[in-house]
């Protein structure tokens, strides 16, 4: 990490995208964009930005929009370290960072408000917290401060979609099982209610959203075993 | 009096920040692998959440609401600037844990030496910020309510994180299905948790 810094430090900041002349979409680059998705998934193997990861997913819509900001956010805020990298005073980067953030979810709170407000409202503070959201700080602390703009960008959109995955499936669920709908739509046929089946309330409460997430990662980890913690 | 003691049983159980809203999850599962460094934590939050609350509570008041500013000019009645109040409470805690850190380390250097290095931790925790947020949003009537909001939210995620590391402590030496192991079983148990939890909704205050 140090290392990489000092050596970023010693050339002169460059801010056109290809410096090594490498494809724009190269095996390693394109790895950035998709290792989030699975391999390297912020939330289930990195355990970073879980805080505001449950509490919205009790239906798709929220989910979808919490998705999309977040990718809007990372997006941005990872480019804008990653210009400013060279210039950024070590020991008040956290600050610099928490600032740049907070004014690109501003800025994603003022849109929604304005487009989309009562989803706006059904995410009440949620949008707010992704400042703190731990993907955004873990991902500008630990890539877009020693990486170029584009990785950098794609390294944010990467791990941004693998929290998105992750929300919508457990959206998905809860929202099937809770209210036996998707996106607000009723999916179970009134046939099924009548032979007396019924929606499972505890899936619309908080617990079950801890748990669908811990069932997850039960199945992510059985199948790629080389995730398994010791104990 | 009554309802100082009301708000802070209810921050504390009912609305408790991980059971209820998970807050500060992050910092909830990457620190409670022991009870040492969890209570160490725990406090932390509990001291920042019971400092940034009321102060976030005078800045909303007399800065940020639409017509705040109606203390320095009537004309400013109709200002509204709470699309700041993102920035300006992040900044606020950030600060707020920077200064805490300083006069702890001058003052009570034992202090310094349990809490030390988690209180720059804390300037990302969501539980924080989250505090704020939902201070914003309750319209307390005064500075003493926000504190004691802030205090009993502090009170509950300790409680929280503290019941945790004890449980994970002790399942080590349990026979956990490989691929649930670590964080798997440990979601599971706070949604059991959580579920124990919501017992408490059902008492009125």
């Amino acid at each position: 990490m140090a290392n990489k810094e000092a050596e970023s430090s010693k050339k002169p900041t460059v801010l056109f995208l290809n410096k090594e002349s490498e494809p724009l979409f190269s095996k390693k680059n394109r790895a950035l964009l998709t290792d989030p998705l699975d391999d390297n998934n912020p939330i289930t193997v990195q355990v970073l930005g879980i805080c505001s990861a449950l509490a919205i997913t009790v239906q798709l819509k929220p989910a979808l929009v919490m998705s999309l900001s977040v990718v809007a956010v990372m997006g941005a805020s990872n480019v804008i370290i990653s210009l400013l990298r060279n210039l950024i005073p070590n020991r008040i980067r956290i600050i610099v960072q928490l600032v740049v953030v907070a004014s690109m979810v501003i800025l994603v709170d003022q849109i929604l408000r304005a487009y989309a407000y009562d989803v706006s409202k059904q995410l009440s503070i949620f949008i707010g917290l992704i400042i703190t959201n731990c993907i955004v700080m873990g991902r500008l602390e630990a890539f877009a401060l020693g990486n170029g703009v584009w990785k950098s960008f794609l390294d944010g959109i990467g791990n941004a979609a693998g929290y998105g995955f992750i929300l919508i499936i457990v959206a998905f669920f809860r929202e099937l099982f809770g209210s036996g709908k998707l996106f607000g739509y009723q999916v179970i046929p009134d046939a099924f209610y009548e032979m007396g089946y019924e929606n499972n309330g505890l899936m619309l409460l908080s617990p079950m959203a801890l748990i669908t997430v811990g069932i997850f990662i039960w199945i992510q980890r059985a199948r790629n075993r080389k995730l398994i913690e010791k104990n | 009096m009554e309802g100082y003691l009301n708000l802070f049983v209810k921050s504390i159980f009912i609305e408790n920040m991980i059971f209820a809203y998970f807050l500060g999850m992050c910092s909830y599962l990457a620190v409670s692998k022991t009870v040492k460094t969890a209570v160490g934590l725990g406090f932390a939050v509990i001291f920042v959440l019971a400092i940034t609350v009321p102060i976030n509570f005078l800045l909303d008041t007399y800065l940020l609401r639409p017509g705040a500013l109606q203390w320095l000019d009537p004309s400013y009645a109709e200002i509204d600037l709470s699309f700041l109040s993102f920035i300006m409470f992040i900044a606020v805690i950030a600060s707020m844990v920077q200064l805490v850190e300083m006069i702890v380390e001058k003052f009570a250097p034992a202090l310094y030496g349990a809490l030390g290095i988690f209180l720059p931790l804390i300037a990302v925790n969501c539980a924080i910020l989250g505090g704020s947020l939902f201070m914003q949003q309750k319209d307390f009537s005064g500075v003493t309510e926000s504190a004691v909001y802030g205090l009993g939210s502090g009170v509950g995620w300790l409680l929280a994180i503290l019941a945790i590391a004890a449980i994970r402590e002790k399942i080590i030496y349990s026979n956990v299905p490989a691929p649930l192991r670590g964080l798997g079983i440990t979601f599971i148990i706070t949604g059991l948790m959580a579920l124990g939890f919501m017992s408490f909704m059902g008492i009125k205050l």
